[in-house]
């Protein structure tokens, strides 16, 4: 080209002017389709809610009507009070303790030079494949004042006359939840770390500062909107989380917005209004929640620390420390799955549950595998289960994506308001989200209800908001000379989108999709009232298990689910590692 | 040939105020010629190059290279900036992460309108690649580059479309004083050599001075001055741009008959289409204050005291105090009157110029 000294002419006129026409109206196609799809998803069930909330009941003798009484009746009492505070402090305890132990030990992982970490990181994501319902029942056999295994050793070992642990407790539940949902923290967090510009923090070092110093005004302050969106996704998760209030609450009489909503659904007639109303709270709380985070999203450019430049992180040498915080590793893998695990596997090979002795050790048996393997249509269930997992997170992430690209990359006056509706579903605790999409379709027949399309919508819906949040972290560190660039190199937007927007967002489309894979495939509170035989997933073969308390069977089918959500997400993480962007 | 005419462009911060960024920017740049906008950060030239690119879209003017209109407000023309086929290096270098040196390079080719054969493309990548020196690379992941050799990738990725137009964002800001000393000429030997049509912006003047056919000065979102960099530089247009531009002494004071009376006494400069008891500033260049030992003849001469001074190795900078004014002048080393000593200052009429001050 040294020779070639003639100019190209830009030619915007004739038939190159009819193409830009059709590339241009393929922008707004995919962008029009994702929002009208978002919306949609969002808007439907949200306006059910409302509408079920003022209304009566319908049962065979009366037809339902307009009322308030809905609102009244939740409201009106001084309990409302007290189910309001507990919620918010179970949800904030959660979130708290999820988020602090989720950042440490993604702070020691991705920043220091603790001995075995990359061991570490591929350990700390197993917990997230354990279903809430299994975590929370293999705890019950562990911490339970009852049969706890833990209370049971403690106790004869240092003479005591009460069970030192109750696990059916506001504490029990925060410690189940929080350690259940800190590595979801952990993943949100080393996303973060890992797109930061290492430099900011070596010249902190370089200012003098020590490594705390450094990891408190630099590190915690430069990953703020990471840390604010982190929080609040753990807060909203668990002020919508089901399994752990139902089966440890409960009993003890501790009753939050889930599990009131829950009984009201449950109570004879169905008190359907009455969960709508109480769900109207929920959704006040957390649209604030998400508010706030759009607003913090359109400060982009402040954080945006990847920059077109190469970055390369740099290790922080704890010395001696580096023992200890490999220890925490340790304890901290015990905690959450080496024990739940071992205590599921324990009763899986029990006829009747038994505490861990010489004699129950005679009695050992694969009874319960023989019958979960003989169990009705399991090879259908399985299918369904992965094939709706699938496809539920791959379209979330495709979809989240586009939305998230107007939300933060564009000055589209109403973008905020689209990513609230987009994150509107977060509200939905999964209960009500089924029932509201399960009469929506009822009423209006398209030919979904009952088959495997209406699971799927249920699932995409549930968690948009999720994947719209893993996207969301990793687009607002993409700098916007890279795309700039693209536009100046002749790439129309669709070939910018595809070519260098989804290639950068990678990692966080990969965590994202390995998330929503991981939590559609063990989705039980919305499924439960979808399902039908054709589509049972397996989920429901575990709750039904619960139900009737067959606890050695589901600790079969449990183990064995564990064990293949475990092989899948390995074979994930190694086809992430191998396509992924190159670290 | 780029011409861009009366150009405004402004845009809401943060606050949502507006902010005026480019007010009435008109200039021309011939085919083939290095045009520099130069000026202090937030003066409005990045924007002024962004309008051009097509990446914000001004309020009000007309963008049109080589005939062809890319933006009109009159005509309601404004070409997306994937259609303009221009080039540009951008200030981060914006070099993708995700792909290759070649990758990288290719990808304008890959994506423009004109379909390349493979060999064709891998030619015509790899000739690019060769002229910044990056060939021996090709295969080598983007984020292992140096940062010179990400400067000249962005460079090659800008070059390879063959674009009508090149717009450089303060492509050297980022590198070493010793590398940019280098890529400064690396630059200027490419553009000569491809003759192409290329916008420069940047805050640093000798940059500016080096690179450039022509340059305009900007401050406020407004041109100053345009002119070729000897012009700029010797025959500054107002005290903004005589200070931007290098440095200088000022001398303040009023036209009288003959000169201009300042605190020093009456120089004698020519002060065309100037009116008595104007006031004005007389701007005189460092290496244009000349230095004496002994007392030399002609006029505008004072006896002045060595203040201090500074060794640069290829010259010293004096600090000379005439009355109660510091004049700063760059001498020869030879001249080695110490401080604290007596020397003469005299001033080049022809070398001083005459700034009104409004």
């Amino acid at each position: 080209m040294a020779t070639d000294t003639t100019v190209r002419r830009a030619d915007p006129s004739g038939s190159a002017a009819e193409r830009a026409w059709d590339r241009l109206d393929l922008k707004w196609l995919v962008i029009g389709v994702c929002v009208a799809f978002a919306v949609y998803i969002a808007v439907i069930p949200l306006g059910f809610l409302f509408w079920q909330s003022f209304r009566t009941p319908q049962s065979a003798a009366a037809d339902a009507v307009w009322t308030l009484s809905n609102f009244t009746t939740a409201y009106g009492t001084s309990d409302t009070a007290r189910l309001f505070w507990t919620s918010i402090q179970f949800a904030l305890g959660t979130s708290v303790f999820a988020f602090t132990l989720g950042t440490a030990l993604a702070w020691m992982n991705e920043r220091t030079n603790t001995p075995f970490k990359t061991v570490f990181y591929a350990l700390s994501l197993i917990p997230l494949v354990i279903p809430s319902i299994l975590f929370t029942v293999s705890w019950i056999l562990l911490a339970s004042p009852q049969i706890g295994i833990i209370n049971l050793v403690l106790q004869s070992w240092l003479g005591l006359q009460a069970p030192p642990f109750d696990i059916y407790s506001i504490g029990g539940m925060i410690w189940v939840d929080g350690l259940h949902y800190s590595p979801m923290a952990f993943l949100l967090m080393t996303a973060a770390f890992r797109a930061m510009d290492p430099s900011l923090e070596e010249s902190a070092t370089m200012s003098g500062a020590g490594i705390f110093q450094v990891l408190w005004r630099i590190t915690l302050r430069l990953t703020w909107p990471a840390i604010v969106a982190t929080i609040l996704i753990l807060f909203i998760r668990a002020i919508e989380s089901f399994e752990v209030p139902a089966l440890l609450g409960l009993p003890a009489g501790i009753e939050v917005f889930t599990s009131a909503i829950y009984q009201a659904v449950h109570r004879y007639p169905s008190q359907v209004g009455l969960a709508s109303a109480y769900a109207v709270s929920l959704l006040v709380i957390t649209t604030c929640g998400v508010y706030f985070v759009s607003r913090l999203s359109g400060q982009g450019s402040k954080y945006a620390t990847m920059t077109g430049k190469g970055f390369r992180p740099r290790q922080i040498d704890l010395g001696r420390w580096r023992w200890f915080t490999s220890a925490i590793f340790v304890v901290y893998f015990l905690l959450i799955v080496v024990l739940p695990f071992a205590v599921l596997l324990w009763s899986s090979f029990q006829r009747f549950y038994a505490v861990p002795s010489m004699e129950a050790l005679q009695n050992l048996t694969i009874e319960p595998y023989r019958f979960i393997l003989s169990y009705p249509n399991l090879g259908r269930t399985v299918l369904n289960s992965v094939m709706l997992s699938f496809s539920a997170a791959t379209i979330v992430m495709l979809v989240a994506s586009v939305i998230c690209w107007i939300v933060v990359k564009t000055k589209y006056p109403a973008r905020w308001l689209l990513d609230n509706v987009a994150s509107l579903p977060i509200v939905f605790p999964g209960l009500v989200l089924g029932l509201s999409i399960m009469i929506f379709y009822l009423n209006v027949d398209i030919g979904i209800y009952g088959t495997i399309w209406i699971m799927l919508i249920a699932y995409i819906t549930r968690f948009m908001p999720y994947g719209l949040r893993y996207a969301t972290t990793s687009m607002l560190q993409i700098h916007k000379e890279l795309e700039e660039s693209a536009a100046m190199s002749g790439a129309s937007w669709v070939t910018t989108f595809r070519r260098i927007i989804l290639p950068l967002l990678k990692p966080g489309l990969v965590a994202g999709w390995i998330y929503v894979m991981i939590v559609s495939i063990r989705e039980l509170s919305t499924s439960i009232l979808l399902y039908s035989p054709d589509t049972q997933v397996i989920s429901i073969v575990i709750w039904e298990l619960w139900e009737n308390g067959q606890y050695v069977e589901l600790s079969a089918l449990g183990v064995m689910f564990i064990l293949a959500l475990f092989i899948m997400v390995m074979v994930a993480q190694w086809l992430g590692r191998r396509y992924g962007v190159k670290e | 040939m780029l011409v861009v005419e009366g150009l405004f462009t402004e845009y809401p911060n943060d606050r949502g105020e507006v902010v005026k960024a480019a007010q009435d920017v008109s200039f021309t740049v011939d085919e083939g010629r290095l045009f520099t906008l130069l000026g202090p950060s937030g003066c409005g030239k990045t924007t002024t190059l962004r309008s051009i690119a097509g990446l914000e879209r001004p309020r009000a003017g007309e963008i049109s290279v080589n005939g062809q209109v890319v933006y009109s407000s009159a005509k309601k023309v404004f070409v997306a900036p994937n259609r303009r086929g221009f080039g540009m290096v951008f200030q981060s270098y914006a070099i993708w992460p995700h792909m290759t040196v070649f990758e990288n390079a290719a990808f304008p080719l890959d994506v423009g309108r004109k379909s390349y054969s493979r060999k064709d493309l891998r030619d015509k990548v790899m000739r690019v690649l060769t002229a910044v020196q990056l060939d021996h690379l090709a295969d080598r992941e983007a984020t292992k580059l140096s940062g010179g050799q990400q400067q000249r990738l962005a460079l090659a990725r800008a070059l390879v479309m063959e674009p009508a137009l090149l717009l450089l964002d303060e492509p050297l800001s980022n590198l070493d004083a010793k590398l940019r000393e280098k890529m400064r000429f690396e630059l200027k030997r490419l553009q000569r050599e491809l003759k192409i049509t290329t916008v420069y912006v940047t805050h640093d003047q000798s940059e500016a001075l080096a690179l450039s056919h022509q340059i305009a000065v900007m401050n406020e979102g407004r041109i100053q001055q345009i002119g070729t960099p000897r012009e700029i530089y010797e025959n500054p247009g107002s005290q903004f741009v005589a200070d931007f531009v290098g440095n200088t002494n000022f001398i303040e004071g009023t036209v009288s008959s003959g000169g201009v009376r300042t605190e020093l006494g009456d120089i004698r400069v020519a002060t065309n289409g100037l009116a008595p008891n104007d006031k004005v500033a007389i701007s005189i260049r460092p290496e244009d204050v000349d230095l004496k030992e002994t007392r030399p003849s002609g006029n505008n001469v004072w006896e002045g005291r060595v203040e201090q001074k500074v060794f640069l190795g290829e010259a010293v900078d004096f600090q000379v105090k005439v009355g109660s004014r510091t004049l700063l002048s760059r001498q020869h080393p030879t001249l080695r009157t110490k401080v604290g000593e007596s020397i003469f200052v005299c001033l080049d009429p022809e070398k001083c110029v005459v700034l009104k001050i409004s």
